[in-house]
């Protein structure tokens, strides 16, 4: 069933809510001291695939933006718009892959993780490292290796979150079948 | 009763059906049924029975919302509601929907109300003038700047209403309004309800299968659905003093299963829609005395050991405001407890606290043969097992066992000693001839269930449920109430934190009432619930069972209430 | 929880300007600010910020929890670009005066200090202004803000929903993963990662479950009640605009085209003293 626009909305809005917890409160500690893991990227995959581009590009932008807004440390830009082109992307990839009706199997899986590599690498190696040289004029090399390891440390969390996330939405939507009862 | 017959329907549906698109089956067959201009109408059936669906069809979330097949004709003021849309239908019928948090959609009491003013671009300060007056229609004039989260279940319910009311409609549609709200709470909305009613003229459409708290104010007309078809559409009386509603799924009125036990005949005339109404002649009477003497007094339970103690234990979440203050309190081996409660009188985080999810800020908690201070969260799980309200917030595994072996996985047991266990809870659990389905597959009842067993395969000697069985109707909440004094029979503790007082009644041995984060009450149920000034401190209501025993005499109703749960009880086993 | 965004309900001259307001002149302010090096407009930037932030009679108090975090950001930034490109000052301004050096292409000049300082000063000319927008801004009025400055009502409205139900989702996850972690779930250093990431998913499975069924409701519930049903809507929480609201917002985009003509009149984005 095609999504409402009032339902794509509200998955804008729930998402973004989603977005920002994660982000926020959900720290993980990684192996680097003092830094925690981004698994909101996981989740806004798994948003965009089932919502589409815009709610992708939407949830990300606005649930980047509220988490930089709380923290009060000044909006980073150049890192929020990122956000909204992954979700953008993702929810494009989405398109070849119909996880509302509850298929994510081995060919999915292959499809979404590709899509989410070539994905971040668009966004924290290319995108975010040049915006941050274009706006904000810090040295190239600096921006560029913190993108790398952004995008590397986003790509691990989303191939195990988000892929997790897809496999358990799919298995959630009830199949017609033959399941049978046993003594 | 005002005679409203005469009166022009507003909608109408004439041998009506319908099919969702995803279904094999149609969900609603050959449904004939008016509601006229002013009417208050009751719709009641079991889970399934299709009344949500009719519901939708009435509010237009049928078709516009939801796709599928119509036959035959439904209309609204006189137009098919398909020629219509959702918007229009909305300046008629008005929907209040059970989920009072989902509901909720502005940031504040005022901007939730204005939420459909907005919409129709109304300015100020008309705006301002509507939304005040609806909100005070409803009494939440006071709280207009409130969030969501600064509002107990009532409050919430409230600003629905008002949300609602600021348009003129013609149709109020409440969507099963008592399933979250406690008894009080809900005997107040059912007034509120009906002084809606009285001032607007709109006719007042409820769904919900608690036919006895619905009944708490008057309804003209009660619908009785079953398999998406109509079985009966009379008035409440006449509904009464027949044997549809048990043969159909639905508890009728606890005085009615009484009066039916001492072998009264319950006809129309004795008036038994409400307690209040019920006329009763001396013979009657006599009749169910006879039955109270005759039938044997409960034997005293018998005593227990200590298993858990909790001495002086006061938490907040603040600092400041305590959620808990000085609670102690004992918890037998072997028995089945229920703790009771408004929201947030802290009863809930008194369960969160035995569990170790927090800390108290002073206080002890003992369990026998155990330093229970010293245990982790993982470590107090082995002994306490703690159940959420949804199971949807708990399952997070595709296929059963593996949800059900989780805890045993994480703890690090060799996997050949993990089937034997999970096995055995599955079977404990009514869920062996399901055992390699993908959760999915189930209802929700069962899905409670694999929660249930996932947190037995860990063999705790206490368990705690959060309302055990919240959102479930007759049928489904006696099975799993059933198997839960199966459990209980098999010696695990089991605790029960809920404000459906049914459940208190007939399925826990004892009951701690919470108030304002004190114990103000510790006794059996029976006699907590026929206790009028706890009854209303504890935000509670008096079984109907002791207006019938004031009613017929006896002298003892709280022993009257005791012998008629044994004797239910007895009833149902065989 | 309603206070993540901190705001501080207390009357000012800069509370009594609308939302849009506020939001348009962030927007002007920290274009302006993210635009320019020039070193003189930034510090006038920064002085003028700090007496706004006087104006809106917000105390330090109010705000020191952000203050202290946006301190370690911004020395953990400035470290980082010293660490990566200590020579960057030079190349941007074309000329090296060296003071210290700390071997190998570790030398500090006065340029890269320079440098550093412009950099400094831009965190003090924006953070004041994202401060005092989140702390004199109702969150009820954002989303009409954000309708008033052009952006679809529907897209507006989902800003509004994602502040209404980060409470709740908040909630939620701290109850299930309470629940979780006494089945044995553990996120702590003890596992390794991806075992740690593994029971993350175990937790935000049912978290993200549950808001899909909420998405079905709460997008009927706006259904049932109009929403989307015309081309525009009112808003209860809007206001409008007062002479000084404009007042404002010129003066904001003259900041704004101050900028930009600083950076005509530089030759590029860095004013040069070294030259």
């Amino acid at each position: 069933m095609k999504n409402s626009p009032v339902k794509t909305i509200v998955s804008i809005g729930i998402g973004a809510a989603l977005f920002f917890v994660l982000g926020r409160f959900v720290a993980i500690p990684s192996p680097v001291p003092n830094t925690s893991i981004c698994i909101q990227y996981g989740l806004l995959a798994f948003m965009a695939v089932l919502f589409g581009p815009l709610a992708g590009a939407l949830i990300g932008l606005i649930g980047h933006f509220l988490i930089d807004l709380s923290w009060g440390y000044g909006i980073w830009w150049s890192w929020v718009i990122c956000s909204g082109i992954f979700g953008l992307l993702m929810g494009f990839a989405g398109k070849k892959i119909r996880l509302e009706d509850g298929t994510f199997g081995g060919k999915e899986i292959a499809i979404f993780n590709i899509a989410q590599v070539i994905a971040h690498l668009i966004c924290w190696v290319v995108v975010a490292p040049i915006l941050d040289i274009v706006m904000y004029a810090e040295p190239a090399n600096k921006v560029f290796l913190q993108g790398l390891v952004g995008g590397v440390s986003n790509i691990v969390t989303t191939a195990i979150v988000g892929t997790l996330l897809c496999i358990a939405y799919a298995a959630s939507k009830p199949k017609k079948g033959s399941l049978k009862e046993e003594k | 009763m005002k005679d409203t017959t005469e009166r022009e329907p507003i909608i109408e549906f004439r041998d009506f059906g319908f099919q969702y698109n995803a279904q094999a089956e149609p969900t609603l067959k050959g449904i004939d049924l008016q509601i006229r201009k002013g009417e208050k109408v009751l719709i009641a059936g079991p889970s399934g029975c299709g009344k949500s669906t009719l519901a939708h069809c009435i509010n237009g979330l049928i078709p516009f919302a939801y796709r599928g097949t119509i036959t035959g004709s439904v209309t609204v003021r006189g137009r098919e509601t398909q020629d219509l849309s959702i918007f229009a239908l909305s300046r008629t019928v008005g929907t209040v929907l059970q989920d009072s948090d989902g509901q909720f959609i502005g940031l504040t009491v005022a901007e939730d109300i204005a939420f459909a003013l907005e919409n129709d671009c109304v300015q100020e300060p008309e705006l301002h003038d509507r939304v005040l007056r609806a909100a005070g229609a409803v009494g939440i004039d006071s709280h207009l700047l409130n969030a969501p989260d600064q509002l107990s279940g009532g409050q919430k319910q409230r600003v629905a209403m008002a949300g609602v009311m600021v348009d003129d409609v013609e149709v109020f549609l409440f969507d099963e309004p008592l399933a979250n709200l406690d008894p009080a709470t809900g005997k107040s909305a059912m007034e509120l309800i009906d002084e809606i009613h009285d001032r607007t003229g709109a006719a007042v459409i409820i769904i919900e299968h608690r036919l006895e708290d619905v009944l708490h104010r008057s309804m003209d007309r009660i619908v009785l659905m079953n398999e998406g078809r109509i079985i009966a559409d009379t008035d409440p009386d006449t509904l009464l003093s027949g044997e549809l509603l048990r043969s159909h799924g639905i508890r009728e009125p606890l005085y009615v299963t009484a009066l039916k036990y001492a072998g009264v005949r319950v006809t129309p005339e004795l008036k038994p829609s409400s307690i209040r109404s019920l006329r009763l002649g001396p013979e009657e009477k006599q009749k169910v005395l006879d039955w109270y003497r005759r039938t044997p007094p409960s034997p005293a339970p018998p005593p227990r050991p200590v298993l858990l103690k909790a001495e002086d234990v006061t938490f907040s979440y603040d600092g400041r405001r305590e959620t808990l203050s000085h609670i102690s309190l004992e918890i037998f081996r072997g028995e089945s407890l229920a703790i009771v409660g408004t929201n947030g009188a802290g009863k809930s985080t008194f369960s969160k606290v035995v569990c170790g999810f927090e800390k108290p800020q002073s206080g002890t908690l003992c369990f026998t043969g155990l330093d229970w201070p010293s245990l982790s969260l993982k470590e107090r799980a082995d002994h306490v097992g703690y159940v959420m309200q949804n199971p949807n917030q708990m399952i997070s595994k595709p296929m059963i066992f593996d949800e059900v072996a989780m805890g045993l996985r994480n703890r690090n047991v060799p996997e050949e000693e993990i089937r034997p266990r999970v096995e055995q809870a599955l079977k404990t659990c009514g869920l062996w001839p399901f055992r390699n389905w993908p959760v999915s597959a189930l209802s929700f009842g069962q899905k409670k269930r694999v929660t249930i067993a996932s947190i037995l395969v860990l063999e705790p000697e206490i368990i705690i449920l959060d309302e055990p069985t919240a959102g479930q109707d007759y049928r489904h909440y006696t099975e799993i109430m059933e198997f839960l004094r199966e459990l209980n029979a098999r010696g695990v503790t089991v605790v029960m934190i809920t404000h459906d007082m049914h459940l208190m009644l007939e399925y826990a041995d004892r009951s701690v009432v919470f108030s304002q984060g004190r114990v103000i009450a510790d006794d059996s149920s029976a006699a907590i619930l026929t206790d009028p000034d706890l009854v209303r401190r504890a935000s509670l209501k008096e079984t109907s069972l002791y207006g019938l025993a004031l009613l017929c005499g006896i002298d003892e109703p709280k022993e009257f209430v005791r012998r008629f749960i044994d004797f239910e009880r007895e009833a149902y086993r065989s | 929880m309603r206070n993540i965004f901190n705001y501080v309900d207390r009357p000012s001259p800069i509370h009594r300007l609308t939302g849009a307001t506020k939001l348009v002149c962030l927007l002007l302010w920290s274009f302006a600010a993210m635009s320019t090096y020039d070193t003189r407009l930034l510090v006038f930037l920064t002085l003028l910020s700090l007496v706004l932030f006087a104006l809106s009679r917000i105390r330090f108090s109010d705000v020191s929890f952000l203050v202290s975090f946006m301190a370690a950001f911004m020395v953990l930034n400035n470290v980082l670009i010293f660490v990566f490109s200590p020579q960057h000052g030079v190349t941007l301004y074309g000329s090296s005066h060296p003071l210290l050096s700390l071997g190998g292409q570790y030398v500090i000049t006065r340029e890269q200090l320079f440098y550093h300082l412009n950099l400094v000063l831009k965190y003090f000319a924006t953070i004041p202004i994202v401060l005092l927008f989140v702390c004199t801004t109702n969150p009820s009025e954002f989303a009409a803000s954000l309708n008033r400055i052009g952006i679809k009502y529907t897209v507006a409205y989902s800003v509004a929903l994602a502040l209404r139900y980060i409470p709740d989702i908040q909630k939620n996850y701290h109850e299930i993963s309470q629940a979780q972690q006494a089945r044995g779930i553990e996120m702590s250093r003890k596992q390794n990662l991806v075992k740690r990431l593994k029971s993350a998913a175990a937790i935000l499975i049912p978290l993200i479950l549950s808001s899909m069924d909420r998405i079905e409701v709460v997008s009927n519930a706006m259904e049932l009640r109009g929403f989307g049903k015309g081309k525009k809507r009112t808003w209860y929480m809007g206001r409008p605009f007062r002479p000084a609201d404009i007042l404002a917002m010129v003066f904001c985009a003259l900041l704004l085209a101050a900028a930009i003509a600083l950076n005509v009149l530089n030759g590029g984005r860095f004013w040069n003293p070294f030259r």
